[in-house]
């Protein structure tokens, strides 16, 4: 095994007995990207010579702390202290922030080592990771088909063994979606349980920060560092006490599952629905009870969902407009042709498109018939899954309705492209812990199971997650990139 | 829905984006889809029912009062694509 294929549990180990240094893994890592990246493309920035100074300094430091020497990657859309942070947008280019997000902070705390910033749809609008402005990512799978998204150069480069773990964002699915699509874990924890200062905004309301990783114990030992309070988010909770990893184990003797018929429907390719049912079966093997449910306003969540995002995405991108950072048009003699300039050559169609569409149904005399009834909407969706929740305990779906496409295909009809994140964006709705671990392969392309948990009940979907892997061997699978 | 050029220019005027002829046809034509999509929402009897506009029950976040260190003027301004004498610089407002 070379050490780039490792988790970071197996790194960890090496390096307390001594077996390697950080400078070994970094330059292990940084190998692997320069063999591979040609080809994925998962990367927007490398941030080569900080991480190798780094791991040099740490091998002076014998303190030992949770990532010490372990490098990670961040989505384009996370502020890093003089690192270019660019949202995959034209817009923000040449933005290099001079703070660090909280999530960041807390890694380099506890001695992770970072080794680049990673490709995204702009401003994480989109299920593809096609709409960087820069280039796309593709599916290690796959090189023809995408890694989803939006932070799909996330989900390739831990799928590609470019790095062993990276943090996303997910609004309605960012995270899960492309974590299925790659075969990878990717947990969306409760809404509020990781700061989101300084990670650009997208839809205030729904956004949270999650993690990608190989296993679920890589995971739960990120989440660890990174949940809790933070006094520059005022919707973070305070979850200072909760160890994560302490949920991982494998008894789940009558836990009860359901899984809701609403999201087996029609256009969901068979074989999926198939591998999601033998996972069910596994999990009643292992002692769980196994229930269908109902989630009656599933099928209107979807619409909901774009007219809250778009609405808050409107808003939240007003803040870019050529004066603080950021493109901007000189050529305009007034202000408002400036801002107006300046937008109109830093956006990309998706982002215009969604602006448009968010600035209407704000606008008087869509307000009412758009806005407020999505809010209503979303009330009765979130009262679906308290319903359900006072039965079962944890949610099992497929992550998708299908396994990635192919680049391109979706390119000319949006709502095709949207109907991707049907079964995700529920949860968002809700709040809710979210995770997608691989539950088996259909023409060589992973297949993603989601566990959806109760508010603030993110060790109990880890717990459950476990269990399936430490029975399975789907997340031990690799793609075949032909330079191994 | 029948949305119009002066329709598009109007919410392109709210959302501070100069568009161009062609990207004015492609949103009327997408923006349509978009809203056809979402109708599927008025079948819906929403009578009565609270918005929700937010999942937690935290209100009224408080921290205590203290001075601490956050990036200098130099710094913030250092991102900005023009500036004089320590100020952000704009075109003409009025």
């Amino acid at each position: 095994m070379q050490l780039y294929e490792l988790t970071l549990k197996q790194l960890k180990s090496k390096l307390i007995n001594q077996e390697i240094s950080s400078s070994e893994i970094v330059d292990s890592i940084l190998d692997r990207i320069k063999v591979v990246d040609e080809k994925v493309k998962a990367f927007i920035t490398v941030t080569e010579d900080m991480a190798k100074n780094l791991a040099k300094d740490l091998k002076q430091n014998s303190e030992s702390k949770v990532l010490t020497g372990i490098p990670y990657g961040l989505k384009d859309d996370m502020c890093t202290n003089g690192v270019r942070t660019t949202c995959a947008s034209k817009m923000l280019e040449n933005f290099t922030p001079n703070y660090d997000a909280t999530v960041v902070s807390r890694l380099k705390d506890q001695g992770g080592v970072l080794i680049g910033k990673l490709n995204m749809d702009e401003f994480s609008m989109g299920s593809s990771t096609e709409q960087s402005a820069f280039f796309a990512t593709r599916n290690p799978w796959d090189l023809s088909r995408v890694p989803g998204g939006s932070s799909g150069g996330s989900a390739a480069a831990v799928a590609a063994d470019e790095l062993p773990f990276a943090l996303g964002s997910d609004t309605g699915g960012s995270i899960r979606q492309p974590a299925s699509f790659c075969g990878i874990v990717g947990f969306k924890p409760t809404y509020g349980s990781i700061s989101r200062w300084g990670v650009m905004p997208f839809a205030s309301s729904l956004d949270q920060v999650g993690i990608f990783s190989k296993d679920v114990q890589d995971c739960a030992t990120v989440m660890n560092v990174i949940a809790g309070k933070d006094q520059l988010d005022s919707t973070s909770v305070d979850l200072d006490s909760t160890d994560y990893i302490s949920y991982l184990d494998t008894n789940i003797k009558g836990m009860k599952i359901g899984f809701p018929k609403e999201y087996f429907q029609k256009g969901m390719n068979e074989e999926v629905k198939a591998l999601i049912m033998k996972a069910l079966n596994k999990y009643e093997e292992m002692g769980a009870i196994v229930q269908e449910v109902s989630l009656p306003h599933s099928e209107y969540a979807l619409q909901a969902y774009h007219v809250i995002a778009s609405a808050e995405a409107s808003t939240n991108l007003a803040r870019l407009d050529g004066v603080e950072y950021g493109l901007r048009d000189f050529q305009a003699d007034n202000v408002v042709d400036m801002f107006s300039n300046s937008r109109a050559k830093g956006f990309g169609d998706e982002v215009k498109l969604r602006t448009m569409f968010g600035t209407f149904v704000l606008s008087s005399g869509y307000y009412e018939r758009y806005y407020l009834k999505a809010m209503q909407v979303r009330r009765l969706v979130n009262e679906d899954f308290n319903k359900v929740f006072q039965d079962v305990d944890v949610i099992i779906s497929p992550t998708t309705m299908n396994t990635a496409f192919k680049i391109g295909q979706k390119a000319d009809d949006v709502l095709s492209l949207y109907m991707n994140d049907v079964l995700t964006v529920p949860v968002n709705m809700a709040g809710l812990p979210g995770i997608s671990i691989p539950c088996g392969f259909i023409d060589g392309l992973p297949v993603g199971m989601q566990i959806i948990g109760k508010p603030f009940a993110d060790g109990s979907v880890l717990k459950t997650a476990f269990a399936f892997e430490q029975n399975t061997d789907y997340h031990k699978q690799k793609p075949v990139l032909g330079v191994n | 829905m029948d949305l119009t050029i002066k329709d598009i220019e109007d919410i392109a005027l709210l959302a501070r984006l100069n568009l161009s002829e062609q990207e004015k046809e492609t949103l009327i034509k997408e923006l349509g889809t978009l809203f056809n999509f979402v109708d599927k929402l008025q079948d819906l009897d929403t009578e009565g029912i609270e918005p929700l506009i937010n999942t937690l029950s935290v209100y009224n976040v408080f921290r205590s009062d203290e001075v601490r260190q956050s990036p200098s003027r130099e710094e913030m301004l250092s991102n900005a694509p023009l500036t004089e004498d320590g100020y952000y610089k704009v075109p003409k407002i009025m």
